[in-house]
């Protein structure tokens, strides 16, 4: 479950650097980035509880896995944790879908 | 722990194994989420009252930014005194206690080596490290389930290791979280036995696409087990192509002195 500190982060991280009600929170969960969203969501209700981030709405972006193969240049989808590119090369430089972090937060002004 | 939602910030524990028996326990100063959230409910109606207008903050902040900007500095921390930093992770069982015995034993003529123990519970660990006679302390994360850069940090205070040694970091035993942490090592290598499955890495692909090197231990065990090395390398590889590999047991010796070379490849020149 380190979903667990990795929303305590999410949650540290929006309180220290946003003031006054926050009505949402925008995160990106790469498809490729060993966080589960669902796990994040389930936390987040826990970690935001008696803060200013409590009763925030959740969104979370979860971009594709993209790779580059480096034995013919191809652009590949990666759809789970081990590349593999068309041409049967393992050698993939993964250029999406490892992203893990807090994009914007929306507050009443 | 924190009884609200078990989460390991305020649950972890740091112990200094000392020659006489006098474990200390640290309280950090971690803040608690607070569980008495307190809903009204009115018998009233509301007059519907329109949004009220909000503005979009940016951020982009990388979540594992925190943890990150403390593992740089620990590396500089060790880097600063020539230490070579090694973060041992592997699932419960795979020997990775074992190998430090004997590693300890081993190399302690050479080069002086320290060990942080990582584990969720007790000091059975750290007690059969102390027994080598070297310096080691036990970070009990509560219901954590990997070590971050800010226990290491607060676990290197209480070890105090020595400039020019070695200091290995015994992870919680967990072949997922431990991948995502980086703790400020200079390597990360992965311990595997012929006990378990040879698909793991395909299994923990993050695990084995961050690791340096991958040791492969029990090898005495391999006559009486279904398991295929060639087959586990091969896996292995797919997920990182460059990953180098040993295969050892750590009980009969077999292999160790590939390890020992490996490591003294590792250790940073000194001034002479």
């Amino acid at each position: 479950m380190h979903e667990l500190s990795i929303t305590e982060s999410l949650v540290s991280a929006v309180l220290e650097q946003v003031d006054g009600e926050i009505k949402a929170v925008t995160v990106v969960i790469g498809r490729l980035s060993g966080v589960v969203p669902d796990s994040v969501r389930f936390c987040f209700d826990v970690c935001t509880r008696g803060t200013r981030l409590e009763g925030a709405v959740l969104e979370i972006l979860e971009p594709a896995g993209r790779a580059i193969c480096r034995s013919c240049d191809e652009v590949t989808d990666v759809a789970d944790g081990i590349p593999l590119c068309s041409c049967g090369s393992v050698d993939l430089d993964v250029v999406g879908g490892r992203e893990l972090s807090v994009k914007h937060v929306e507050v009443v002004v | 722990m924190c009884a609200t939602c078990g989460c390991a910030g305020d649950g972890v524990t740091i112990v200094a194994m000392h020659d006489h028996d006098h474990p200390h326990d640290h309280d950090h100063d971690h803040p608690h989420p607070h569980d008495h959230a307190h809903p009204h409910d009115h018998a009233h109606p509301h007059p519907v009252v329109a949004d009220p207008p909000t503005a979009v903050v940016t951020l982009e902040q990388d979540l594992l930014a925190k943890n990150d900007l403390l593992a740089a500095r620990n590396r500089g921390w060790f880097e600063g005194r020539g230490i070579l930093a090694l973060n041992l992770m592997s699932s419960p069982g795979s020997g990775k206690t074992s190998l430090l015995e004997r590693t300890i034993r081993d190399l302690s003529a050479e080069v002086e080596v320290s060990v942080v123990e990582g584990d969720q519970e007790t000091l059975l660990d750290a007690e059969r490290i102390r027994a080598t006679g070297c310096r080691v302390v036990q970070i009990n994360t509560g219901s954590g389930c990997h070590l971050d850069a800010e226990m290491l940090a607060s676990g290197l205070r209480t070890l105090a290791p020595p400039s020019q040694s070695v200091v290995f970091i015994e992870n919680v035993g967990n072949l997922v979280c431990p991948a995502l942490f980086d703790l400020g090592e200079q390597r990360r290598v992965v311990v595997m036995s012929v006990t378990e499955g040879a698909d793991k890495p395909l299994k923990y692909p993050h695990m084995f696409r961050t690791a340096d090197l991958l040791v492969l231990n029990k090898l005495d065990l391999l006559p009486y087990v279904d398991f295929d090395v060639e087959q586990c390398l091969a896996y292995a590889r797919q997920i990182r192509p460059e990953l180098p590999a040993l295969t050892v047991s750590a009980t009969r010796g077999d292999g160790l002195d590939g390890w020992y070379d490996w490591l003294r490849g590792q250790l940073p020149q000194r001034d002479v």
